[in-house]
């Protein structure tokens, strides 16, 4: 069985010496295409709660309202680690087409390290404005605004959850197509979440600043 | 000690009279039964091996159906009781509460665990044996797709008998479904089944999609795709637009119910209307979901029984995709009552009338399909076209649902009622049982009786319309839906019994049904050659049922009707002799995704009592599953030569 590795229980398609190492067995490349489409749903579910946040938004109920409530300085502290670690996630990407291990595994942890530091602000966000009374049953808006971002941040735990277990399956078997696979995967996800959190930086925090 | 009793017997709803009793007594009856033969037969280890832990395309398919069929019981059982109950005015058998979950639970299993499962059922079925190839592109996902509907359907059903059936109606609105006017588990069941079930629906909808995107056979280009496999297609686009949309909705009211938000409430600044909008920005495409494949395999058997190709293929796929597209911007024709003024109303008016016209352009397609074929009336095909008469009774009458100001006078009346069980029983169960018999032999080896099946076909039709057709008009008399019974004085009540003998008629062609199964498996004729309509693709070329890799050899695709085409040439369906049989790569059975569903159950029954503890079990269980299977990287296998050549040579194809 020579073909062995890239046979798939569909049919056999030539595959491109020429693609990525993550496309190069039939089976990956399926994942590949089923994860987008999974993150096409995932949009759509961010899409109805942005739009129920949008509806939310000014249904305070004599609570504290988006203004009084948004810390500046924590938000962006959230936002440029967020972002910073969706640079570094694609650096690990880079060294993944190129090979090296344990360069890959270095930058997935100063990912891993940007994501824990923004988790950390907004649990903290989270903590402080439960101090203050602005609970999830406080009014429309505060539960809006902790299930849209808090969806958001528990995402992002998942990836941090699910980077962790990819590390060991690098340091046992090394850069395979199944590995580099998974990291890849792993990487969509992660910018995915970037960009969900350019729009909860704008939609909710800008805006919710200004009205 | 007292106090223990007490809350169990509440638990238990002991207290709840003899309906509950007896069902009870049914279901602890046939529990019994079900583990007596499995341990008098020794069939637990062939129960697990070859069913709980198959990641095989067509034994899921399977599953899907006989827990289809099963729901149907259930839901129809429920609507008998309905039934029984409005025969004659002053009813009282049933009690206001009692109507109310069981309209609530008919209505949610008819549509999730019946119609859903059903045409997931027919993807399983019919979709890789039509495309050739040997499974779908994720088995083992397929496999946690079945096993979280099948949980998520049990935890539904069990709130019957454990802590109260939701009685929301199946659309759950808010404020009424709130804790503080509906207390208790009953909504929580519906949130958390629907929710675990949609998982597993997303799944299958993304499953289906690179299936179909990637796994097509040789030279099966998109517009050589059969229809069925075209309408999963465009169905499974949909679902992947709508589902997560349901998921939000049902997440949000749960938190509302179990953790005090106010999304949906009055007070707190909520927004029921929210909830109403998300809900139907799901609801109008899932009528789809559950419509449009069966008008693919519709297109199928008509096809296949006329003995023609089918007329205006191209237009058949523009009309789908247009029904899909439409199908998303009409979700306000639901509740034209509740005053988001008149342009909003007329837009969503004239969107849902433009879908009429697609449908009716594939309505005209298949009559001239039929149009010089030759007709062979079968009992597949007569329920196919069973479906263009009633479903353009339905059909019509949601025109007319769709003016809003006539819309005022008879919404949420039994019109409305007429309406939609014309589409969904007249559509979708009348396309259920056309796929029932075209695809049984496919599915189990064996025809159904043809007999039997006509008498089905008769009473379940007749019955059918001596049932829904009178409830137009009590629409009119102004009889509203979900009303637990009505005084005498209107003129009502020989209206509803005549309506109600229809039901009952409905429920005898049921049984016959039932019957036709039981008799085909003993004594039914035998599908040897695979080939039993004389069909027009690749499913059929290969054996009923399909060994377990579905084609020894892929065939190549030369044309649309793929089978038929190389019928007409004489060309083998192992391909010319002295091509070789290759090892065969196919995924391993596994056992985990009936374990992860089975800790979904806990974890969701953790959210209906708010028994956090068992929540948390649930969801670690979840958890590990994942990661475990995270680490498997050795989970498929060759099917060697040898193996496969015996498989073609006991069945004649060497
Ligand atoms: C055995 C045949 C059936 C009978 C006798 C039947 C009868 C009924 C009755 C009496 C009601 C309640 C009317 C009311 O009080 O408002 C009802 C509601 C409903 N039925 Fe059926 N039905 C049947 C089959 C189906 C099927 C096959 C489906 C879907 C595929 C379905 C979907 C629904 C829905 C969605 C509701 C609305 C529930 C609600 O108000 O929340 N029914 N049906
Ligand atoms: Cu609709």
């Amino acid at each position: 069985m020579s073909n062995a590795s890239t046979a798939v229980h569909g049919d056999h398609h030539p595959v491109d010496p020429n693609v990525p190492l993550e496309y190069h067995e039939e089976e990956n490349s399926l994942r590949i295409i089923g994860f987008w489409l999974f993150l096409g749903q995932d949009m759509i579910l961010f899409s109805s709660l942005f739009a129920t946040y949008i509806v939310m938004h000014g249904r305070v109920a004599g609570g504290p309202t988006s203004q009084q409530l948004f810390d500046v300085t924590g938000f962006t502290i959230e936002t440029i680690a967020l972002l910073f670690s969706s640079f570094t996630c694609g650096l690990a990407t880079y060294e993944m087409r190129r090979g090296h291990r344990n360069a890959v595994i270095g930058w997935i942890l100063v990912t891993l390290a940007l994501g824990l530091v923004f988790l950390g602000f907004e649990v903290s966000e989270f903590i402080h404005d439960v101090g203050l009374g602005a609970t999830l049953q406080r009014s429309g808006f505060l539960s809006a605004f902790y299930i849209l971002v808090g969806t958001h941040g528990s995402h992002v735990t998942v990836g941090v959850l699910w980077v962790m277990l990819l590390i060991f399956q690098l340091l046992r078997r090394g850069i395979t197509p199944v590995t580099a696979r998974k990291v890849f995967l792993w990487s969509i996800y992660w910018h995915f979440l970037d960009a969900v959190w350019i729009f909860i930086f704008t939609v909710v925090y800008l805006t919710g600043k200004v009205i | 000690m007292h106090g223990v009793v007490n809350w169990a017997v509440h638990f238990f709803m002991l207290d709840e009279g003899p309906l509950i009793w007896l069902s009870d007594f049914l279901i602890i009856c046939a529990s019994l039964g079900i583990v007596g033969v499995l341990t008098k037969f020794r069939l637990w280890k062939w129960l697990w091996d070859e069913w709980l832990t198959t990641v095989d395309h067509k034994k899921i398919g399977i599953m899907y159906m006989i827990a289809a069929i099963l729901m149907l019981f259930r839901g129809g059982t429920d609507g008998l009781l309905m039934r029984a109950q409005l025969a004659w005015p002053n009813m009282h058998f049933l009690s206001a509460d009692h109507y109310d979950q069981i309209f609530t639970t008919h209505g949610t299993i008819m549509i999730l665990f019946m119609a859903m499962p059903a045409i997931i059922g027919f993807f399983n079925v019919a979709v890789p044996l039509q495309i050739g190839c040997r499974d779908v592109a994720f088995p083992y996902l397929n496999a946690i797709s079945f096993w979280l509907f099948f949980f998520a359907a049990m935890l539904f059903n069990l709130s019957f008998v454990v802590g109260g059936s939701p009685d929301g109606g199946w659309t759950s609105y808010p404020p009424y479904v709130e804790n503080q006017f509906d207390p208790g588990p009953g909504e929580n069941y519906y949130l958390v089944a629907l929710s675990i079930s949609g998982i597993g629906t997303i799944a299958t909808g993304i499953n289906f999609l690179v299936t179909i995107l990637r796994m097509r056979a040789p030279g099966m280009t998109f517009m050589r795709m059969p229809m069925f496999t075209w309408s999963v297609f465009v169905t499974s686009v949909i679902i992947l637009f709508a589902f997560p949309v349901l998921t939000v909705a049902l997440g949000l009211l749960l938190i509302d119910r179990d953790f005090g938000s106010h999304f949906f409430t009055v007070d707190g600044g909520g927004a029921p209307m929210q909830y109403v909008n998300l809900f139907w920005f799901w609801g109008h495409p899932e009528v789809y979901i559950v419509i449009l494949p069966i008008f693919g395999l519709m297109s199928e058997v008509i096809s296949t029984f006329s003995h023609k190709r089918i007329f205006g293929y191209s237009a058949m796929v523009v009309s789908m995709v247009a029904i899909a597209i439409l199908s998303f911007v009409t979700w306000v024709h639901h509740f034209f009552t509740m005053g988001a003024g008149p342009g909003v109303n007329s837009f969503f008016g004239v969107s849902t009338m433009a879908i009429a016209i697609p449908t009716g352009v594939k309505v005209f397609n298949w009559i001239f399909t039929m149009h010089k074929g030759r007709l062979e009336f079968k009992s597949a095909m007569l329920w196919s076209l069973g479906v263009i008469p009633n479903f353009l009774i339905g059909g019509l009458t949601g025109v007319m649902l769709a003016v809003p100001p006539a819309d005022y006078q008879y919404h949420n009346s039994y019109f409305l009622i007429a309406h939609f069980h014309y589409t969904l029983i007249g559509g979708t169960v009348f396309g259920v049982f056309s796929g029932l018999y075209y695809w049984w032999p496919k599915m189990f080896g064996v025809l159904l009786n043809e007999k039997l099946g006509r008498w089905h076909f008769w009473t379940f039709m007749i019955g059918f319309n001596i049932c829904f057709f009178p409830q137009f008009f009590l629409g009119f008399m102004g009889m509203t839906r979900r009303m637990y019974t009505y005084p005498a004085g209107y003129g009502w009540g020989v209206v509803n019994l005549i309506s109600t003998i229809g039901a009952f008629l409905m429920g005898v062609g049921f049984i016959i049904f039932v019957y036709n199964v039981l008799w085909s498996a003993r004594y039914g004729e035998r599908d040897t050659t695979g080939d039993p309509w004389d069909g027009r693709t690749l499913e059929w070329a290969t054996t009923s049922p399909a060994p377990h890799y579905n084609f020894a050899i892929i065939p190549t695709v030369k044309g649309r009707d793929a089978w038929w085409l190389m019928k007409q040439s004489g060309e083998p369906i192992n391909g010319p002799k002295d091509v070789p049989f290759r090892p065969i790569h196919m995924p391993n059975n596994s056992g985990r995704p009936f374990i992860m569903s089975v800790f979904f159950f806990l974890m969701g029954a953790g959210f209906v009592f708010q028994w956090w503890i068992l929540a948390i079990i649930g969801f670690v269980g979840v958890l590990i599953c994942m990661a475990q299977r995270s680490f498997e990287y050795d989970d498929s296998h060759y099917i060697p030569v040898e193996e496969i050549e015996k498989t073609e040579a006991a069945a004649g194809r060497l």
